[in-house]
């Protein structure tokens, strides 16, 4: 046995693993050192390092009475469980838990679709079913509802949307948690508790309406540990007729300032209701707007300039060789004359910006062809996949494959000026910590309002590299909180660093979690540190 | 897709035809395990990461980049990946895959090889 929770006696430990295995079956319950193992987080920054977090066992239950018996053997014994639904949380910790010692709860196995609606556009499931699991059921039934997908099709409904996670398709629907409605939970006590119209027997609403009477908790089991989630509604997207798509450039470096606050306008009036796509239009990948071209020898000369690329001369490039500086690439998703329509409208209003052009792009009736649809982004429409771990794998181009990546995100205004500065602060804090990175990254536009920068850290398995990374991560999340920009999620390596970033008025926001904290959970048994909150059984490591 | 219809109805017409034995049901549920875990990433078309990986490893010595396509693999190796992972492919817990599903799998991929089934078009929503 590797590691024991911190305080548990080998006796007491032996006593509460007993207990798991007559809640859920010998089968269930995983202590070997092989088996621990599988808990790891595959993408660990600190991967055989003293700092790397590992489980102690894992339990894995199937319904929501043997979620309820695990937690109270847990407060017999003052065990840390930390709960996963599938456990793919991979850029973010994997399956892992906060506290070294932990045992994992593998909520893998409850993985029952329990209701799709599709006239009422909802789905109600338990943790463990993937987006390949839903995806699948309503195509089997033909309902006539989409999915909002992240990129990897095997995380699941729930445990994206509780660590906040995020898709391709409308506006209404990306933003994961955003679309959860209702919640069943057991309680740090033991107790199983229901959300919002959950709380009212009989209710006819539960997955309809957000709210229930007085103050609203679900917030708190997203990113938070004060109970394990065993059923959540998410809200689906009606199937809709049509697509079209368009991409429009502009030509000046600070063109993008018009152009996001445009986007923005047609963005929040509804007009363009799928996932805008910002692109530096003189780089190798074009960032987000679309593909951009390899550069010539002489813009990767001005690209690669010692101190930094000089917007003058990369203007007179993009002037002198007919190229766009910015692209913005829209997308427009409902009726066929509708999406057409609004298009007509953003582009019109886009012209408006001195020597902009827009170009149409692909427009589809639904649904897609085969053909069509190995062509596509697949989860702009709904389909999950796996084709977004091309990065960093083995390639013809890349044959020094990664052994993964840590994601950086802090969130961003979403103004053309948010991109600019953050654009130059954070290519300079990344080459002075050491981990450089592309001078025009964009940020993403998952979240309708705010940017999110997604830039990832390889992890290489060589100590050296990844201690600096780890330091260098760090060193950036001061940086960006410097300048107001602060992450959205991260690994739990980095969690209390991030949630120091969020300071105001003497940390009132962590002190009054765990506050609560001690209220809900005195035996400080769930996911203790789970972003930056613990307790006084398992207070935080100071180094 | 194209593959799991084509490939499962070359099963299921082999079970037919010839009455069920152990070993092709272990090779049914194999194929199934694949589909569902592997596939994914090491299925035949665009978008298959796993595949790309391999081909590009492989590339030298001439050996496929379809996991299905291979003539080499012992249950050993497959076991090894399932549980160890390899660059960014993580290892797989035994709730995803169990240990009888990698038994599945092994014995699926180093099922001495058919010839190729007819392909059957699927349809595919949206
Ligand atoms: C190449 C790549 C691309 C990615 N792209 C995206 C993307 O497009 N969008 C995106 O959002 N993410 C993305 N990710 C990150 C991640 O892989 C996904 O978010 C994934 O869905 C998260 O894993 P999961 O669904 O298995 O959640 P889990 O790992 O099961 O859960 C995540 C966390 O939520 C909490 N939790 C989970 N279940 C419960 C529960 N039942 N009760 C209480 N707390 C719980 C735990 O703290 C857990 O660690 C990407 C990662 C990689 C490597």
């Amino acid at each position: 046995m590797a590691v024991l929770p911190p305080g548990v006696s080998q006796r007491d430990f032996s006593a509460a693993i007993a207990q798991f295995q007559s809640a859920v079956g010998k089968d269930w319950v995983f202590t070997s050192d092989p088996d621990v193992a599988l808990y790891r987080d595959a993408y660990s920054p600190a991967w055989g390092q003293a700092e790397e977090r590992l489980a102690s066992a894992a339990v894995a239950p199937d319904s929501t009475e043997q979620v309820q018996q695990i937690v109270r053997t847990a407060n017999i014994y003052k065990i840390p469980l930390f709960p996963i639904s599938t456990g793919k949380n991979l850029g973010y910790g994997g399956s892992a838990p906060n506290l070294s010692g932990s045992v994992v709860v593998d909520l893998k196995r409850m993985n029952r679709i329990l209701e799709v609606d599709d006239v009422r556009h909802y789905a109600l499931v338990e943790p463990g079913v993937a987006y390949f699991d839903l995806y699948r059921h309503i195509q089997e039934k033909k309902l006539n509802v989409w999915i909002d997908t992240p990129d990897p099709g095997w995380g699941s409904v729930m445990g994206n949307a509780l660590d906040h996670g995020v898709g391709y398709t409308t506006s209404q629907f990306r933003n994961h948690f955003d679309a959860h409605c209702g919640m069943e939970v057991v309680l740090a006590n033991g107790e199983v508790m229901r959300t919002g119209l959950g709380a009212v027997p009989g209710s006819k609403t539960w997955q309809d309406y957000k709210y229930g009477f007085g103050p609203t908790v679900d917030g708190l089991f997203a990113q938070g540990n004060y109970g394990i989630v065993t059923k959540m509604g998410i809200w689906l997207m009606p199937a809709p007729e049509a697509y079209t798509s368009g991409t429009v450039s502009v030509a000046k470096h600070d063109d993008l300032i018009r152009l996001v606050e445009m986007v923005n306008y047609l963005e929040n009036l509804g007009i363009s209701n799928g996932m805008p796509g910002f692109g530096f239009a003189l780089g190798a990948g074009g960032g987000r707007g679309g593909p951009g071209v390899q550069p010539d020898a002489q813009l990767a000369a001005l690209l690669g300039r010692e101190g930094g690329p000089d917007i003058a001369e990369l203007e007179r490039y993009a002037a002198a060789n007919n190229r766009a500086f910015w692209t913005c690439r829209l997308q427009f998703y409902g009726p066929k004359t509708v999406v057409a329509a609004q298009w007509e409208y953003a582009k019109s209003r886009l012209a408006a910006i001195p020597g902009s052009r827009a170009t149409d792009g692909p427009s589809y009736d639904f649904p897609l062809t085969p053909e069509q649809l190995a062509r596509v982004q697949q989860v702009a429409f709904g389909v999950p996949n796996m084709s977004i771990f091309s990065i960093g794998a083995r390639t013809e181009r890349n044959p020094t494959p990664s052994s993964g990546h840590v994601w950086f995100s802090p969130i961003i205004p979403r103004t053309g000026e948010g991109i600019l500065e953050s654009q130059k602060v954070l290519w300079q804090a990344g080459r002075d910590a050491g981990i450089p990175f592309n001078r025009f990254a964009m940020p993403a536009t998952y979240y309708s309002r705010a940017f999110i920068y997604i830039i990832g850290i390889p992890i290489t398995r060589n100590v050296e590299t990844d201690r600096k990374n780890r330091d260098g991560f760090r060193q950036l999340i001061k940086v960006a909180a410097e300048h107001g920009w602060v992450e959205y999620r991260t690994a739990p390596l980095y969690q209390d660093n991030v949630m120091d970033t969020y300071s105001f008025n003497n940390h009132a926001l962590r002190r009054f979690c765990e506050t609560m904290k001690e209220a809900v959970d005195p035996n400080g048994i769930m996911a203790p540190g789970r972003s930056g909150i613990w307790s006084k059984r398992h207070p935080r490591a100071r180094a | 897709m194209r593959i799991t219809f084509s490939l499962v109805f070359g099963l299921v017409v082999l079970l037919w035809a010839g009455g069920a034995s152990a070993q092709e049901a272990a090779l049914q549920k194999g194929k199934q395990v694949y589909d569902y875990w592997c596939a994914t990433c090491h299925g035949e078309g665009p978008g298959k990461p796993g595949t790309t990986a391999l081909a590009a490893k492989y590339k030298e010595s001439g050996l496929p980049g379809l996991l299905e396509a291979r003539t080499n693999l012992t249950p050993q190796s497959v076991r090894f990946f399932i549980r160890n992972g390899a660059s960014i492919m993580p290892f797989f817990r035994k709730t995803e895959v169990s240990d009888a599903d990698v038994d599945a799998i092994a014995a699926y991929l180093t099922r001495p090889k058919p010839a190729a089934p007819p392909v059957a078009p699927q349809a595919v929503r949206p």
